[in-house]
């Protein structure tokens, strides 16, 4: 459990957030530029002290009251929007600054770090001498090496490329799959939060506006997150089946089976699944004669009527309507033609399912475009 | 050798003196102007901008009023000389006192603007790595303001080779104690010795080029080494 709460002022307003959130997985802090974001992470951190402020970290209090432990001796690891990799340092000298101050026996090694995110080849280089992507990689490994009980990135794709961020997002992927270390990760990108969190942080202008799964936050009409030009749904799913000959997978969802593009890996493989509200369309029957593959049963939880006369339904899958949320964005004559209302059982056709994480980063990255299909 | 002719034994101690004197002051001056100049870096308030301006003042001052002072500072009379139980005026010591005053701005500086230029990002990225704050000036501030260090080192030199006018006030010119080479130059001309002060002269001149010159392209070299 990470339980943190803040107080200040910032810039032109009062910063007062709190929020408790779970002691695991990726937990976004996901907000306009200048609502607070860095601020926070900061004061986690340590860098700042906001006084009055209270942290407890997995049953550590590292702020309280007087008690204020300085950063050097809080078990974190930090990836700045920079790399900021040392640059009086070769890449292996920057690797180790923080393995050999560790204040507890390694936990992750040199090795599994240069595993996982492919920094081999770096090793002899000067710090100065690699990509955007690559020191950002070097920066990430720097961090884990120092043992951290929470690790803390700072917006650490925002200052890349796009090419450099689709080389790093699988490698950041990857480590939440094979890392047990709950993350906060700072982003202003929906795209980055949606194929990477699991519980989201929603802040605005200094305030936390709400915290939750990301998938319920994705799909609560009260919040700003549904209102975006391109609301979508993540599902987390597991593979059950694989079909190589036409090269697709069952993915089972909660209320429901999945048919998506690609080999995902073996059954049991965890995967997730992005799923834009515009892909989705209703009807009261399973079509007969389609080219899609997904109709699945889903409940009509509520609607809203966007500006330019469209509709964002709010859906649950399965049959009862107790399964994963699900997001259709369909015409205001469409949802009046067909009469649709809330509490309705309908069917939800899938036109695209397109996974949010790609594959293990050992191969090619693979093109999201070309994991769309129908 | 043809040194031996060009230099009588004099001569020879007024070099060895002044090299020697450069050389200690040199040393406490990186001492003591690195931690000085962290802090001028690193602090806010009315404080740092108090200290700068004292370090910045043997700038401004003429060496005979910082000479005139110091040479009361250290003279019989003073608190200093009761507390130390012997008078600095007129030994070794308290040039190397004097030296340290006078040269400290053109030491501190360059060491200041190195540790400001870095910013205070490699402090904090060491902080997150679990360095404490003396570890990370150690190993990440001192080698990141290297050149910076270099540069304040072979300027607090130079500075104290040349001095003149705060060594003859608080040191005078007693041979083989205080006698540095711009007093014995000096004496040279007072007394008409040309030659004499013509190779002392020239020498330095010489000397001064070759350091100006070696330290830009050392500087450049470091800066380019950390692209």
């Amino acid at each position: 459990m990470i339980e943190a709460s803040f107080r200040g002022r910032l810039g032109s307003f009062d910063l007062d957030v709190g929020f408790a959130v779970p002691g695991r997985g990726i937990t976004a802090l996901f907000g306009p530029s200048g609502c607070g974001k860095t601020t926070v992470l900061r004061a986690v951190a340590g860098l700042m002290r906001l006084p009055g402020g209270q942290l407890c970290v997995n049953g550590a209090q590292w702020q309280a009251g007087r008690r204020f432990v300085p950063p050097h001796r809080r078990a974190i690891g930090y990836v700045f929007q920079e790399a900021s990799l040392f640059p009086h340092l070769s890449v292996e000298a920057n690797l180790r600054f923080g393995l050999r101050r560790a204040r507890c026996a390694p936990r992750i090694g040199m090795d599994d770090v240069v595993a996982l995110l492919g920094i081999a080849p770096l090793f002899d280089r000067p710090a100065e001498m690699l990509s955007g992507g690559e020191r950002q990689r070097v920066a990430i490994g720097r961090a884990l090496l120092s043992q951290p009980d929470l690790l803390l990135m700072d917006e650490p794709l925002s200052a890349l490329d796009r090419f450099s961020k689709d080389d790093i997002l699988p490698y950041l992927e990857r480590l939440h799959a094979a890392l047990s270390i709950p993350v906060l990760y700072v982003s202003h990108d929906i795209a980055e939060v949606e194929r990477l969190a699991d519980t989201l942080v929603l802040m605005q202008a200094g305030r936390v506006r709400a915290a939750g799964p990301i998938a319920d936050l994705l799909a609560d009409p009260a919040l700003p997150l549904i209102h975006l030009p391109e609301p979508a749904a993540v599902i987390d799913g597991k593979v059950i089946a694989s079909d190589p000959q036409y090269g697709l997978c069952d993915v089972n969802v909660p209320g429901g089976v999945v048919v998506v593009p690609g080999d995902l890996g073996p059954p049991g493989t965890r995967c997730r699944l992005r799923i834009p509200a515009s892909d989705v369309s209703l009807g009261r029957h399973v079509p007969l004669d389609t080219t899609i593959l997904n109709a699945l049963p889903a409940r009509i939880e509520g609607a809203e009527t966007t500006r330019d006369h469209q509709m964002t339904v709010r859906l649950r899958l399965g049959a009862d309507g107790e399964g994963a949320a699900l997001l259709a964005r369909v015409s205001r004559k469409s949802w009046d033609r067909l009469g649709l209302h809330q509490g309705e059982q309908v069917v939800a056709r899938l036109k695209a399912v397109a996974l949010a994480e790609s594959g293990p980063p050992s191969g090619p990255v693979p093109d999201p475009a070309e994991n769309r299909r129908g | 050798m043809a040194e031996g002719a060009l230099l009588d034994a004099a001569m020879i101690e007024t070099i060895m003196l002044t090299l020697k004197l450069a050389t200690v002051t040199t040393v406490v001056l990186l001492l003591v102007g690195t931690p000085l100049a962290w802090w001028l870096a690193r602090s806010r308030g009315l404080w740092k901008d108090v200290v700068a301006t004292v370090v910045a003042l043997p700038i401004v001052l003429p060496p005979t009023v910082l000479g005139f002072y110091l040479l009361i500072a250290m003279g019989p009379d003073s608190p200093l000389t009761a507390l130390l139980g012997r008078k600095l005026s007129f030994t070794f010591e308290g040039l190397v006192v004097g030296s340290v005053v006078y040269s400290l701005p053109f030491v501190v500086n360059p060491i200041r603007n190195a540790f400001e230029a870095m910013g205070p990002r490699p402090m904090e990225v060491a902080a997150t790595l679990r360095a404490s704050p003396l570890d990370a000036f150690f190993t990440v501030a001192l080698p990141l303001a290297l050149p910076g260090l270099f540069t304040g080192a072979i300027l607090g030199f130079a500075h104290t080779v040349g001095e003149f006018g705060v060594v003859l006030m608080i040191g005078g010119g007693i041979p083989g104690v205080t006698k540095v080479l711009s007093v014995t130059i000096f004496d040279y001309v007072e007394t008409l010795q040309w030659a004499k002060a013509h190779i002392l002269a020239g020498g330095m001149l010489a000397m001064s080029f070759v350091v100006i010159l070696a330290m830009m392209l050392a500087e450049r070299r470091l800066k380019k080494a950390r692209r």
